[in-house]
């Protein structure tokens, strides 16, 4: 497999991806090591690990990080219930096997956990690892290293084989050395004009030559503007696909339906008064 | 046609990279050993031969954050075009870089002859004798540029200078810490019982609260957003402002330094490194111009645009140091501070003007900034910093 394959494979996915990425994903699979991804939000940098298991056609397990996220979340929990109603089953019997109450049929398995027990090499995606407490991130460390996990009761569970891992993070604290050290790193900014176009070919190809231009022009535009909320690749597709279906072929020409359907760009009442209809039209303007 | 020239000693593939490792790390990446394996298994895994492939595949490997990320093109350049060497001299030409720094190893590629075989066998001829003469590598260059323009950022900050300007850091960001979050959150140790999570971990003892979780009212740290002016009306105060700021970084908040002149950077991570000396090398690279002209409001306006978005929230508190004297038009620094103001708490500007008798505003730029200041105030010796706690307190 070469670089090319992972550029070709993705946009067959509808995943435009630039040489840095590619490389990075290239990477990441022939040396069985995750891969942190940063950007701003609204990227893609999610969209990379659903790409990549449309590819590998595989399981994508998602573990979305949030703040107090713990182990019994993330990795495993005993099945207490399940243990107790075992306990008092025995007891009525008469002869309680306490061997069995650590076992596999007693193991709830959470994303992790699931990752690493599964067959066919999967996409994990650890979503937001920004938002995880500290704590969380040293969980981490023995996972990413050496695919697997300690569980005190059961022994070590070894990856079979090593999934794929994709972490992304946007910047709300600054996770630790420890844990960047053992990714592949690769940043993603918002795309150039080029690569853009490239996107809205890939997922809408309904969408024509002047208005994806135009549509492009004008998102290009208003991520210069000073605005709250910069929109992201995905408000530009929501966009598209709305003036699409309202049969809209020339931003100049609509400027009722553009004006209306800027709730797909802009998400903020302070964004939205920073675009009136004067500035769109000197946006589009300028595109025009 | 330049040619990179590497010690005589080193030997092949694997020495270089070490070099190469070395480069980075001399140049503030935390990279070790172990990558240094690891961007050799990287390069076996792609085309290595090609220069552009071989940046990429480095760069995955090798960086760590979005600043490395960007910074390591220029880096890669350094060591592998021998651009440290370039750079060092006078007048560096983007173009002619472009033309005769292009190494034997990859010209093939880049050229499109296709004699690639002899071309790697010249490269990887060991420089005879007079290797360290020439200067061998940027790395060694870069350093030697630092050593240059070390010294006169290292005798700003004094030792003295560094204590007092610690402890009136300190002080301040102590002032304006900690307001207490309303919310109980889960913590190790805390005055609350936290019964939602006893009950549910008392299932596994058949009943028994035996294990006992806490809540506790986490702190919310104030985060402070220095930004300090280093232009030519501010050379006699620069010596305090950095030693101030570098109190400030340590001083165990959550804080964010960036001197600005015509041109913005960040120094939060150059001013937090341990090793002083390095971070005083690291902080006169970047304050390269150190002592020009002011862009205020076009600084505030790239650090907006720039970190602004992550730098700042509700509970941001920006510092900015600088005497107002401004090239740029006045109302521009009034909208860029307008805006700022909109994503930060308060912001306090530190005027080492004001403390001089019967100061008056006049440089017309303080006069379109007043309106958005939480507070204007003097500071032009470490003592009336220290001074400055009890308005802070108010903040």
């Amino acid at each position: 497999m070469t670089l090319k394959d992972v550029q070709n494979e993705l946009a067959a996915q509808g995943y435009v991806a630039d040489d840095r990425l590619s490389m990075a994903l290239h990477l990441a699979q022939t040396l069985g090591r995750p891969l942190l991804l940063e950007g701003p939000a609204g990227v893609g940098k999610t969209e990379v690990a659903k790409a990549m298991a449309g590819w590998m056609d595989t399981r994508l397990i998602r573990l979305q990080c949030y703040e107090g996220l713990d182990a019994s979340h993330a990795i495993y929990e005993w099945n207490y219930q399940r243990q107790l109603l075992a306990i008092r089953a025995s007891e009525a019997r008469g002869g309680a096997d306490e061997a069995q109450l650590f076992s596999d049929e007693y193991l709830l398995k959470r994303p992790l956990l699931e990752a690493i027990s599964e067959e066919k090499p999967p996409v994990l995606l650890i979503d937001e690892i920004d938002r995880a407490d500290e704590e969380f991130e040293a969980y981490l460390l023995e996972i990413l290293s050496d695919f697997q996990i300690t569980i005190p009761e059961l022994g070590t569970v070894k990856a079979q084989v090593r999934p794929i891992v994709i972490l992304t993070a946007n910047g709300t604290r600054d996770l630790s050395d420890a844990l960047r050290r053992r990714c592949l790193y690769s940043f993603l900014d918002y795309p150039s004009k080029e690569t853009e176009m490239a996107i809205l070919r890939a997922r809408m190809p309904e969408v024509e030559g002047v208005l994806a231009r135009q549509i492009i022009g004008v998102v290009q535009a208003l991520r210069s503007e000073d605005l709250e909320k910069t929109p992201g690749i995905a408000e530009m597709l929501d966009w598209a696909a709305a003036l699409s279906g309202l049969g809209v072929n020339d931003l100049a020409k609509s400027r009722d339906e553009v004006q209306s359907t800027l709730v797909c760009l802009l998400k903020t009442a302070a964004d939205y008064d920073a675009a009136p209809p004067e500035v769109m039209d000197r946006l589009i303007g300028k595109v025009a | 046609m330049r040619v990179t020239h590497f010690p005589s000693r080193a030997a092949g593939l694997a020495d270089r990279m070490s070099g190469f490792v070395e480069h980075l790390r001399m140049n503030g990446l935390r990279v070790g050993p172990k990558e240094t394996g690891d961007a050799l298994v990287a390069l076996s895994a792609v085309k290595a031969t090609d220069a552009e492939r071989a940046r990429q595949a480095l760069c995955a490997v090798l960086t760590g954050d979005a600043e490395e990320w960007r910074r390591f093109d220029e880096l890669f350049d350094a060591y592998w075009f021998n651009a440290g060497k370039q750079r060092a001299g006078v007048a560096q030409n983007a173009h002619v870089r472009v033309q005769s720094a292009k190494p034997m190893i990859w010209q093939s590629q880049d050229q499109g002859t296709g004699t690639s075989q002899s071309d790697t066998g010249n490269a990887t001829t060991p420089d005879p004798g007079d290797g360290a003469a020439e200067g061998m590598d940027g790395k060694l260059i870069a350093t030697r540029t630092a050593n240059l323009s070390r010294r006169d950022l290292r005798e700003l900050m004094d030792e003295e200078a560094l204590k007092q300007a610690e402890t009136a850091a300190l002080a301040l960001a102590r002032a304006m810490r900690d307001r207490r979050s309303r919310r109980r959150k889960k913590a190790l140790r805390g005055p609350a019982l936290d019964m939602r999570r006893i009950q549910r971990a008392s299932l596994a003892r058949g009943g028994e609260p035996l294990d006992l979780y806490r809540r506790a009212r986490p702190p919310r740290p104030m985060r402070i957003v220095a930004l300090c002016d280093v232009s030519g009306s501010m050379t006699v105060y620069s010596r305090v402002f950095l030693a101030f700021l570098k109190g400030l970084i340590g001083s165990g908040t959550e804080a964010d330094a960036y001197l600005f002149h015509t041109r913005l950077m960040r120094v939060t991570d150059a001013l937090r490194d341990h090793d002083t000396l390095r971070a005083a090398g690291r902080l006169s690279l970047m304050a390269k111009g150190f002592g020009g002209g002011t862009d205020i409001s076009g600084s505030l306006d790239r650090f907006l645009s720039g970190y602004g978005a992550r730098a700042l929230n509700g509970r941001t508190v920006v510092l900015i140091l600088s005497d107002g004297y401004c090239s740029s038009n006045p109302q521009a620094l009034g909208d860029v501070l307008a805006r700022i103001k909109r994503k930060a708490r308060r912001i306090v500007w530190l005027n080492p003007l004001k403390g001089w008798k019967e100061y008056q505003p006049i440089a017309a730029a303080m006069r379109a900034a007043e309106p958005y200041l939480d507070a204007h105030l003097p500071a032009n010796t470490l003592d009336a910093l220290a001074a400055l706690e009890p308005q802070f307190r108010q903040l």
